[in-house]
């Protein structure tokens, strides 16, 4: 009976798509002038995103934008290539926000990029430096005027400094330090320099211009280099610790003791195994990935996060599936007054934003304050035990789903024409029969692949746990994984909540995800090519 | 008309690139790369959160007019930290950023911060424990402006006199829930997932520790207190005020709702810090502030100390200039008196504390509730402890058996901190 039935009006396909005549002078002006303004904005940003390329030194990003940008126009301009008109913008956002996505987390998983491995080694060099330089004890601390011999804007940068007990300024720039004659400089109470002879003193807003060179400026003196502390202030300042490219590694000037560079790890390693806290990013091959394989932490719970992680997602959507349908179903009776009223209050959950509602919930099954518990008159724990807990997740997800499916299964039931049930109910089919037999199969027709994307979704919902259980109740004796963690749950806090945020690691995890949620999908896909061809 | 409409394209693009051009000026102000606009100020970018942006505007536009710059504040809504250190190793942060002390371990790794160098006498008038909370590796790291700690807040209606240990606390807390004057004994939120930092007082007084401290007073990460057998004895100290003891301790107040039930009077005693006391005044409760109370015959409760601060990037474009800023004037304190208005936290600068202390009584009891506060640890090793040590907490607050609990935290701790 089912074989006969089917066809163009229940398959929720898009309309075909009308065939624009390719000859140019049939246009209308409006589409013309579309048509300029959009290749117009395309010339533009692409002109606008050059200027950054150009100033990073990007020249294999520009020139990809310089042939996008010409292929994009020439497609437009030339009457041929109809096809590929119609393919090109859909083909560029995926590739823009799909596949590029992709293969920046692919490559990201092979390297060790995370906190404290964030740049490169040279920017790690400058930071332990930087940060390695203490002031003298006992040294003076000097009132600072910027100055210079020149050009305020271009000139050679001086620091005048005054000592605040003598009195007495000094020059200085890299050269070294020099005394300046008390009767050619003015200076006030503060001991600041407002006046030198053969000098420009900088006022603060030009020399705040020149801030990059003012930092770099040390004037050496003897034990250190006399530096600027803002622009009103120096010191004398000694770097702790300093690199020496001769043997790759960073030495203690107190101490002597070194940290040699290895790169296999991206930081510099002492003696005994210590490791300087600012490391850069490098390459660390299949590591992360052996890791994920490897690490007990994630072995041991893996297989009890998978089967909940499929319960959670088959549960969410199975239920929401079934709920939804039975009312759209119940709804679709014409014997029901006021059906636009129930349908309007139905698809309300569905139209408040889920995040505050998932908080919502959370505060409803408060063992003691939570509106559940008052309201039956219970005294459950609902999200302290591993049972009520994954009861409560569901049922959250029950409540905010079933509208959606509600939804569908109402587009999808005003499809199948009435007159195949009415059809089967004269044949002697029951009500029952007829929705099982007929309506029930041309449904899933039109919703399995909702239902797929749906299952998806669930299975990497990070925020329907995150945000009610935070993946708990924890057993005891083990706080790193709980009885609601979905593997996108506590990956997260494998990578992110242990010491630091981990990128390459949390990439590395979010494949391995991607594989299974990949492998899922594309069977259950291949299935329901099968039951189309059954039931189309 | 294929040529015409290039035609009109190249021309309308010429156009926007106009007006795109016109824009990007405009908006990057005299600092635009253009050498022509070069001539007049050099520009200072300020992160701060939505609150003290709009607290340090005026402020930031008097240093700018003084001293010929251009001062931009920035409101970062969420997730400051991770903005800042992502934004500067994009080349895309701020000059000077405005944070909690406890970020310096990660930003130091990261490469994010300087250090700053003040001179003795600034150094002098900064409270002493705000200046070791931003002292790191033997170096300062930013400016301190406010400290924040916990406190016990009493609502004096209900408990008119202030425990001297938690057993008086408790003692007062069922007598009121006899007499049906309040539900619970004391908000001191724990949620399913634990909260470290509120039950810190707690855990030093019965005798825990996270880290220890080197010769120079710094935290040691390879001597870790969580799962030694004084941190056991803690715990079970602390299971005895929990759901399966006196509850005391329930994992059903949270943080969303400890204030909340304290402003309802269903409890007479709240562990929160100075952001709890805008709520307790809105709702019109007369209460005290006194330091969180000992067990009896044990340790001081120490609470952490939280310092709020003011960090010099390491990647800005105007380096001098936002050391000018930070280090000659944030130590003035009229910055701190104003940034104390728009949030009441307890100034670091001795000066701005002098100048509000005799405007608002309760800032003398919040330093005295923190005079045994210790800093929060700002090592980047203290990111592994948050989370397992909560869910110890909230375990053992639960009814699980303390010892397997903390033992079981202080593997994941010490994996995680060695991995």
């Amino acid at each position: 009976m089912t074989t006969q039935l089917g066809g163009p009006a229940t398959r929720a396909l898009p309309a075909p798509e009308k065939k624009v005549a390719p000859e140019p002078r049939d246009r209308s002006l409006a589409s013309q002038i579309i048509k300029i303004t959009l290749l117009g904005l395309v010339v533009a940003i692409a002109i606008w995103a050059s200027f950054p390329l150009i100033e990073n030194k990007a020249w294999i990003g520009l020139a990809l934008l310089a042939a996008t940008t010409a292929a994009l126009l020439y497609l437009y301009l030339t009457p041929r290539h109809i096809p590929a008109k119609y393919l090109a913008p859909g083909t560029l956002l995926l590739i823009v926000f799909q596949v590029f996505p992709v293969l920046y987390t692919a490559s990201t998983a092979f390297t060790n990029y995370g906190d404290g491995h964030r740049g490169t080694k040279q920017e790690a060099v400058v930071a332990i430096q930087t940060a390695s330089v203490t002031q003298v004890p006992g040294s003076i601390e000097y009132a600072l005027s910027v100055a210079t011999t020149g050009d305020p804007a271009t000139g050679p940068l001086v620091f005048l400094i005054t000592d605040p007990a003598t009195r007495a300024v000094s020059a200085g720039d890299a050269g070294g330090l020099r005394k300046l004659d008390p009767a050619d400089v003015t200076v006030t109470s503060a001991g600041k320099v407002t006046a030198a002879d053969g000098y420009t003193v900088l006022t603060f807003g030009q020399a705040s211009l020149r801030s990059k060179e003012i930092t770099a400026l040390a004037v050496p003196v003897d034990g250190g280099a006399i530096r600027s502390s803002g622009l009103s202030r120096a010191y004398e300042g000694k770097a702790g610790r300093v690199y020496d490219a001769g043997c790759d590694c960073v030495r203690d000037t107190t101490t002597g003791k070194t940290w040699t560079a290895d790169g296999k790890v991206g930081a510099f390693v002492g003696e005994g195994g210590d490791r300087l806290a600012q490391g850069w990013k490098v390459s660390v091959g299949f590591s992360n990935f052996t890791r994920v394989v490897t690490d007990p932490d994630i072995s041991g719970p893996f297989l009890r996060t998978l089967v909940w992680n499929f319960v959670f997602a088959i549960g969410s959507t199975g239920g929401t599936f079934v709920l939804g349908m039975l009312v759209a179903v119940s709804l679709h009776s014409k014997r029901v007054r006021g059906r636009n009223l129930y349908r309007v209050l139905l698809v309300l959950p569905y139209a408040m934003p889920a995040f505050a509602m998932l908080l919502v919930w959370r505060d409803m099954f408060n063992k003691d304050f939570g509106l559940i518990n008052t309201f039956f008159g219970t005294d459950v724990d609902w999200l302290g035990q591993p049972a009520t807990a994954r009861i409560a997740v569901l049922l959250v997800q029950l409540w905010l789903g079933y509208p959606y499916m509600f939804l569908v299964t109402t587009g999808a039931l005003q499809a199948i024409p009435a007159e195949l049930s009415e059809a089967s109910r004269i044949d002697g089919a029951g009500a029952w029969q007829s929705f099982r037999r007929i309506v029930l199969p041309l449904l899933m027709v039109a919703l399995t692949p909702l239902l797929i994307s749906s299952f998806a979704f669930n299975f990497n919902n990070f925020n329907a746990i995150y945000l009610t259980t935070e993946g708990g109740p924890f057993a005891p004796d083990n706080p790193a994984n709980g009885a609601t963690d979905l593997l996108i749950t506590y990956t997260y806090r494998l990578a992110f909540g242990g010491s630091g945020a981990q990128y390459g690691y949390a990439a590395a995890i979010s494949i391995f995800i991607f594989l299974i949620v990949g492998t899922i999908s594309a069977i259950a896909f291949r299935r329901t090519r099968q039951q189309e061809e059954v039931y189309a | 008309m294929r040529i015409r409409a290039a035609g009109v394209a190249g021309a309308l693009t010429l156009a926007l690139l106009a007006a795109g051009c016109g824009g990007k000026s405009d908006d990057k102000g005299t600092a635009a790369t253009d050498p022509s606009a070069k001539a007049a100020t050099g520009e200072l970018v300020i992160w701060a959160d939505d609150k003290r942006a709009a607290a340090l505007k005026p402020f930031a536009d008097k240093f700018g007019t003084e001293n010929g710059v251009t001062v931009k504040i920035q409101a970062i809504s969420k997730d400051q930290q991770t903005t800042f250190v992502t934004a500067s190793q994009q080349g895309s942060g701020p000059d000077v950023m405005v944070g909690a002390h406890d970020w310096i371990g990660n930003l130091v790794q990261n490469g994010a911060i300087d250090p700053v160098q003040l001179s003795d006498q600034q150094k002098s008038g900064i409270a002493g424990n705000a200046l070791k909370a931003v002292t790191f590796n033997g170096q300062t790291y930013g400016v301190p402006y406010a400290t924040e700690n916990l406190a016990l807040i009493r609502n004096t209606d209900l408990a008119p006199d202030s425990p001297a240990t938690i057993e008086d606390l408790v003692a007062t807390g069922q007598k009121l829930i006899s007499q049906k004057k309040a539900s619970e004994i004391l908000c001191l939120q724990v949620g399913q997932t634990g909260d470290a930092y509120h039950l810190y007082p707690l855990y030093s007084s019965a005798g825990g520790y996270l880290f220890g401290t080197t010769a120079n007073g710094d935290y040691d990460p390879k001597d870790l207190g969580v799962g030694t057998p004084a941190s056991v004895n803690a715990f079970k100290k602390i299971a005895a005020l929990g759901e399966k003891g006196n509850k005391t301790l329930k994992r059903s107040i949270t943080s969303d709702n400890s204030i909340s039930t304290f402003t309802g009077k269903k409890c007479a005693f709240l562990v929160s810090g100075p952001w709890a006391i805008t709520d307790v005044k809105k709702a019109g409760i007369k209460y005290d502030i006194t330091p969180v109370p000992p067990f009896a015959g044990g340790k001081p409760a120490q609470p952490f100390l939280g310092v709020q601060t003011f960090y010099v990037a390491a990647k800005g474009k105007n380096k001098a200039l936002a050391q000018e800023f930070v280090t000659n004037y944030v130590t003035t304190p009229d910055l701190a008196v104003a940034l104390y208005q728009a949030e009441p936290r307890p100034p670091a600068l001795t000066a701005a504390f002098d100048q509000v202390k005799g405007t608002d009584p309760d800032l003398a009891k919040w330093q005295e509730a923190g005079k045994n506060a210790i800093p929060l640890p700002a090592i980047p090793e203290m990111a592994a402890i948050w989370d397992p040590f909560g869910k110890a907490e909230a375990a053992v607050v639960g009814g699980a058996d303390p010892a397997k609990t903390i033992e079981a935290a202080g593997k994941t701790i010490s994996g995680s901190i060695n991995k």
